[in-house]
């Protein structure tokens, strides 16, 4: 892909991100889409891992629930700073990513993949059993029923009182006042659906172009060296365990991003939310969008997020016509998820995307 | 004092014999289990994520033929066993010989969706209701010194022994058994002799439906049958299998008995919360220190 055209695409993913809320009838849909954008994050850098660097990791729930835990009891508990607490999330997630990262990331193949099983299983099993010491007068927190109270995202609380020395609100001005609430965005509580929509898919858009500066630079261009054939590559001099390590620390980082803002959006985290369901359904949003496909990465996390839907849907409307087949249709998701999930794989081993991509050029050369 | 002491070492002593014996009967079901993820690696190096299910689907048969139809205990286990079996043959014909272009991850995931599908149709067949098994013979605990032991728990044991010794005569044996070593050594050359390594593929799988089965009817009178069941039995089967050394037949059988008796140890003496992290708590270790596991080949391959 030449640079003017990633500039294109980028262009038209903004516009059709900023303009998708206003089209929406529904709250309900914003919710999904908040969490296509959380997903995408971190497939984004999941892909990194795997499509590019070629390692697989089924654990990668982990880091995503360590930093959606850390940022929660930081708040929640300690009354940290949303921020402050999000970066203390990120840096022991990379931290732990790192001291995982170096003895995993010399296997191979299979057994990266059963140690990153390993340790996910683990730190579900800690989520699940963990005890947190109770605040004020409320219940503990942990165990099954996770991190509850988390309060809203916010930058800054005061205004400084610029709101007396510039009394213009561009909220106001625009109309648009439940986006833009005053001339100062760092004063925003985000506190509806809509200015949660719009921060988290700014942080994905922003690591979007981020994956696509490093796959385009010497690092991306080392990764994929390594990928191929790790003895060419070390022999070319490419440190193989240092950038098989940066990758993974930075995939962990990713992950940890979306975990913090899944906390402070859901306003609670709990371990159902980061097992080893969650780890396979990012791996298979990775491989449905196509390896080593950044655009795919969003298409997959779109698809797999709204495959759930999509069968609630018809569901309902099978329902609505036959009201006794409800008990039947009830749990029919899981089916059809493991049916779509082997469909794709079987006849479109390289993701969706590349897939209805070749098979559409197929079509037209005959 | 002595005497008191020595009450407390024998209380101790009691309590570990207890606990080995409890050991041993999960291990029998992750040595099974483990097995059946190490004949399917063997002959195809894919590590099957619905190994599991083939335990919950044995479970549930069992439950519906003896306790819901009333067929005698040795029918319903020889129809169950069949019945997985043929859903083992079925998932290598339908799902793994069309896939396009096999790799390790899709592979790996294709498994994962069948496991998925296998567990959503369970939970409609049988809803998310605990089903009783009857146990085999009485619920009447033997005492063996201080220890207790359930007879279906003695079963457990002894059934598994049976299978082993069955495994190893017919890998040993026959011409069945030893064609399929001689393609998971080396497919090439194995068809190369006349080894029609499609069809040791396809028994590999049959193979592994069976043995699954057999750990789900054995364990389902004791730890009751329920459609997820399969998850964490076959997770545990598979840390089994690696930290024995993943293709290793006798790894896997080692591995899965030090598996349950280091569990039960560890729940009982340490914490019984933290049960099921040990397995992966081990398996992590072993991974680390020694990543072809305890009986695994010096080598490991290239990816």
């Amino acid at each position: 892909m030449s640079e003017k055209r990633d500039y294109i695409y980028i262009g038209i993913l903004i516009a059709t991100v900023s303009l998708l809320p206003f089209f929406l009838t529904n709250d309900y849909y914003l919710h999904v889409l908040i969490l296509i954008g959380l997903h995408t994050i971190i497939v984004l850098g999941l892909n990194l891992l795997m499509g590019y660097a070629g390692q697989i990791s089924l654990g990668h729930a982990a880091f995503y629930g360590l930093g959606a835990y850390t940022s929660g009891i930081l708040t929640a508990i300690y009354d940290f700073h949303p921020v402050f607490a999000a970066l203390i999330a990120l840096l022991f997630v990379g931290l732990i990513a790192f001291v995982v990262g170096i003895p995993s990331l010399k296997l191979r193949g299979h057994y990266l993949a059963i140690a990153t099983l390993g340790f996910g299983i683990i730190i579900s099993i800690i989520f699940n059993e963990m005890k947190l010491a109770p605040k004020g007068t409320d219940l503990p927190m942990g165990g099954p029923e996770g991190i509850t109270d988390i309060p809203k995202l916010y930058f800054l609380k005061y205004s400084f009182g610029l709101d007396n020395i510039l009394p213009v609100k561009l909220g106001q001005v625009t109309g648009l006042s439940n986006v833009v609430p005053n001339l100062y965005a760092f004063n925003i509580v985000f506190d509806t659906d809509l200015k949660y929509y719009f921060i988290v898919w700014i942080f994905a858009l922003l690591l979007l172009i981020i994956s696509n500066n490093i796959i385009k630079s010497r690092v991306g261009r080392a990764l994929r060296a390594l990928h191929t054939s790790e003895t060419a590559a070390s022999t070319l001099g490419i440190d193989i365990q240092k950038y098989k390590l940066s990758v993974f620390v930075l995939s962990a980082f990713y992950a940890s991003i979306a975990g913090s803002l899944y906390a402070h959006f859901i306003a609670s985290a709990g371990p159902s939310s980061f097992g080893f369901h969650k780890s396979i359904m990012l791996v298979v949003m990775v491989v449905v969008g196509g390896m080593a496909s950044i655009w795919g990465s969003i298409f997959g996390a779109a698809f797999i997020t709204l495959l759930p839907e999509f069968i609630d849907a018809l569901n309902n409307s099978v329902v609505k016509i036959q009201p006794e087949l409800f008990y039947i249709f009830e749990d029919f998701d899981i089916i059809v998820y493991g049916l779509i999930l082997m469909v794709i794989l079987i006849f479109m081993p390289e993701g969706l995307t590349k897939g209805i991509v070749d098979r559409l050029k197929g079509k037209f050369s005959k | 004092m002595f005497s008191l002491f020595l009450y407390f070492f024998m209380s101790f002593f009691d309590q570990l014999l207890q606990f080995f014996v409890s050991g041993v009967t999960q291990g029998s079901i992750y040595a099974i289990v483990g097995l059946g993820f190490t004949i399917i690696y063997n002959s195809t190096e894919i590590i099957n994520f619905a190994q599991g299910e083939f335990v919950m689907l044995g479970a549930m048969f069992m439950v519906t033929f003896n306790a819901a139809l009333g067929l005698p205990i040795p029918i319903s286990f020889v129809i169950s066993v069949i019945a997985v079996l043929i859903i083992g043959i079925l998932i290598d014909l339908l799902i793994i010989r069309p896939v396009r272009k096999p790799t390790h991850i899709s592979l790996i995931i294709i498994t994962i969706g069948a496991s998925i599908f296998i567990k959503g149709v369970a939970m409609l067949a049988w809803k998310k209701d605990y089903h009783a098994a009857t146990p085999f013979s009485g619920e009447k605990p033997i005492s063996i010194g201080t220890a207790a032991i359930t007879p279906q728990a003695l079963w457990v044991i002894g059934i598994t022994c049976v299978v082993l010794v069955l495994l190893h005569l017919f890998f040993e044996y026959t011409d069945t058994g030893k064609g399929m070593r001689a393609s998971a050594i080396n497919p090439k050359a194995a068809s190369l002799l006349g080894i029609r390594v499609k069809r040791m593929v396809l028994i590999s799988f049959a193979l592994s439906g069976a043995l699954g089965a057999v750990a789900g009817i054995i364990i389902a009178p004791i730890t009751f049958a329920i459609y997820n069941m399969g998850v964490m039995l076959g997770l545990k089967g598979f840390c089994g299998a690696v930290i024995g050394g993943l293709g290793s037949v006798p790894g896997a059988i080692i591995g899965g008995f030090a598996l349950g008796v280091l569990e039960a140890m560890g729940a009982g003496l340490i914490s019984s919360a933290y049960k099921d992290a040990i397995a992966f708590v081990v398996l992590l270790l072993v991974l680390f220190m020694r990543p072809t596991g305890i009986l695994g080949k010096g080598e490991m391959k290239r990816v």
